[in-house]
């Protein structure tokens, strides 16, 4: 018996749908790139070079030098997330995306090329904030390698997640919503700006349930040396959020839930 | 044996239970100029969206070139140029921008020759590197045309083209179209305007609440179905219409100098004309005009209506 031969997959979609994405956020880089990173200079000013003299909450290091990595993956989150939710819902909203459904882009060519550029927007906001962060203090990057497994990881992640909010959201406010009651809370509960070893037992079990918690000590681990928990778990919870998203996300487009009629 | 451009076989869709297209089936030919015409709401848009990809079919079959539109979408998806009815436009980029990004999205490395020969046949050469947000109504029009060619497709669909457009972009497209047709690409349109689809489409299809209610030539639905308008205007005046032209619909008119009538496709002018000699009229003057397929359109979809108890909407 012979089998059909497989259908040429040509890769340009990909390739052009990638470009497309990356060429739309550097357009409108003073709201995509500049401003994010304005932020996270203003917490590093604040943390950094006035409160953080005040305070010490990890042996060995400044305050500054503690929450410089969770403000770098701050900023990688929510440039991962902001980029693919808006972008694809904006094309759902004016319904633009019916120019990708005509076309022969494959479900995994469009997942593929939509969280790359949302990768590439929330890494090179992570490296500006970094770069920015030493002026105020140093990091050690003990572990270099796994700061950046961990980082790219945590822009995977929220990649996935900026995906299912676009199709779930049937209007701004409701794309707002995951941004505001989700994200925010999970990042300002998930240790960037203190240790959760400080909090009272009750509080500390409660941030064992937060993903981000996972993601920001891992992070930090791999550039201090030390956290809160071993890096290993840290990585794998994350690694298998990581899973459970790209999943639900790739049901989703696989399956053109909201995207086709 | 030929392959038909498009083959659609028994094709339905459904939206809240309700059939918005329904067991319709029909081919065009490669090299074909092919109407899908009907009201609001027939079902056009829905049957072009599920050849695009846009919308899912729920029963039944579409091959585009001999190949199944959900079994190798890869390979008709890149044969297919859809100009869909809405404006759809990325606001983010310029006009050339746009076009190079849609040639990639069908795998097509950009071709500047045809890219250019696009550009300079619509007329969008002066808006370049626009970004889209900034362009006219008319001009968003062209650019959707250039959009649904660029990666030149064998089957071009244009879902109302010339909706809101001024008259000198709908002669301009029309010509474009047809000079297209003539280097091989199979058209599909749909148009409200069916003095349009009389003059271009050589065959049309007419579509009424999800059904296809009549697929001929053009030329023969006209001749099988276009009545023919007559009006007879006299010396001198009538005070009653006589009870011979009644078959004819006939309606006195202008004081009774002039008398209207309708000849169906069974009846002829010669028969009419007798009548009148015989009646002993005096004609200062005859004028006929066919019936258009505006005309044929809404007997039609009339007669459609009427038998299944609907209203056109």
């Amino acid at each position: 018996m012979t089998s059909k031969p497989r259908p040429f997959v040509s890769w340009l979609p990909f390739y052009t749908l990638l470009q497309k994405e990356i060429r739309r956020f550097l357009r409108v880089a003073s709201q995509t790139l500049i401003t994010p990173v304005i932020t996270a200079s203003l917490y590093l000013f604040i943390f950094g070079a006035t409160l953080g003299e005040r305070i010490n909450v990890v042996e060995g290091f400044t305050y500054a030098q503690f929450v410089i990595p969770g403000l770098i993956l701050m900023g990688i989150i929510n440039n991962s997330f902001s980029n693919v939710a808006s972008s694809l819902f904006m094309s759902r909203y004016l319904g633009n995306i019916v120019d990708l459904m005509v076309t022969p882009i494959t479900p995994s060519q469009f997942i593929l090329a939509y969280t790359l550029a949302a990768m590439i927007r929330g890494l090179a906001v992570g490296l500006i904030v970094w770069l920015i962060s030493t002026l105020f203090a140093p990091l050690p990057w003990a572990h270099p390698f796994a700061a950046l497994l961990m980082a790219a990881l945590a822009s995977f992640l929220f990649a996935q997640f900026g995906i299912i909010a676009a199709i779930y959201a049937n209007n701004f406010d409701a794309l707002a919503m995951y941004t505001n009651f989700i994200i925010l809370p999970l990042i300002y509960l998930g240790g960037v700006f203190y240790p959760i070893s400080i909090l009272p037992p009750v509080w500390a079990g409660l941030s064992h349930l937060n993903p981000l918690f996972y993601l920001i000590d891992g992070f930090r681990h791999a550039l201090l040396g030390t956290g809160d928990l071993p890096f290993l778990l840290s990585f794998f919870v994350g690694s298998g959020l990581a899973t459970i998203l790209f999943l639900w996300a790739a049901l989703l487009i696989g399956k053109s839930y909201r995207l086709r009629n | 044996m030929t392959m038909s451009a498009l083959s659609i076989e028994n094709l339905s869709k459904c939206y809240d239970g309700k059939p918005a297209v329904n067991d319709i089936s029909f081919t065009i030919e490669p090299g074909e100029i092919f109407g899908l015409l009907g009201p609001n709401g027939a079902g056009k848009s829905t049957t072009i969206n599920m050849i695009g990809g846009v919308t899912r079919i729920d029963t039944g079959r579409i091959t585009v070139f001999g190949h199944d539109n959900r079994r190798d979408y890869r390979t008709t998806r890149r044969m297919v140029g859809v100009m869909h009815q809405e404006i759809v436009i990325d606001n983010f980029f310029t006009i050339d921008q746009a076009l190079k990004f849609h040639a990639g999205y069908y795998g097509f490395p950009d071709d500047p020759t045809w890219r250019a020969m696009l550009i300079e046949r619509l007329g969008l050469g002066d808006h370049l590197h626009k970004v889209m947000i900034k362009l006219s109504g008319g001009m968003k029009r062209r650019f959707m045309i250039a959009k649904a060619l660029i990666h030149k497709p064998q089957l071009l669909i244009l879902d109302e083209p010339t909706a809101g457009v001024d008259v000198e972009l709908r002669l301009t497209l029309w010509d474009f179209v047809r000079e297209i047709n003539r280097q091989g690409t199979t058209i599909l349109l749909t148009t409200h305007y069916l003095e349009e689809a009389e003059q271009m489409c050589g065959r049309v299809a007419i579509m009424n609440h999800g059904d296809i209610i009549a697929l001929e030539e053009t030329a023969a639905l006209l001749q099988r179905l276009g009545t023919q308008r007559v009006i007879a205007r006299l010396t001198t005046p009538l005070a009653q219409l006589p009870e011979a032209l009644l078959p004819y619909q006939a309606v006195l008119s202008m004081e009774g100098t002039q008398i209207d009538l309708v000849l169906s496709p069974e009846q002829t002018s010669g028969e009419l004309l007798r009548t009148l000699c015989q009646l002993g009229l005096e004609l200062a003057d005859l004028e006929t005009r066919r019936a258009n397929l505006e005309e044929v359109f809404l007997q039609i979809t009339q007669q459609a209506d009427t038998a299944t108890g609907r209203r056109a909407s």
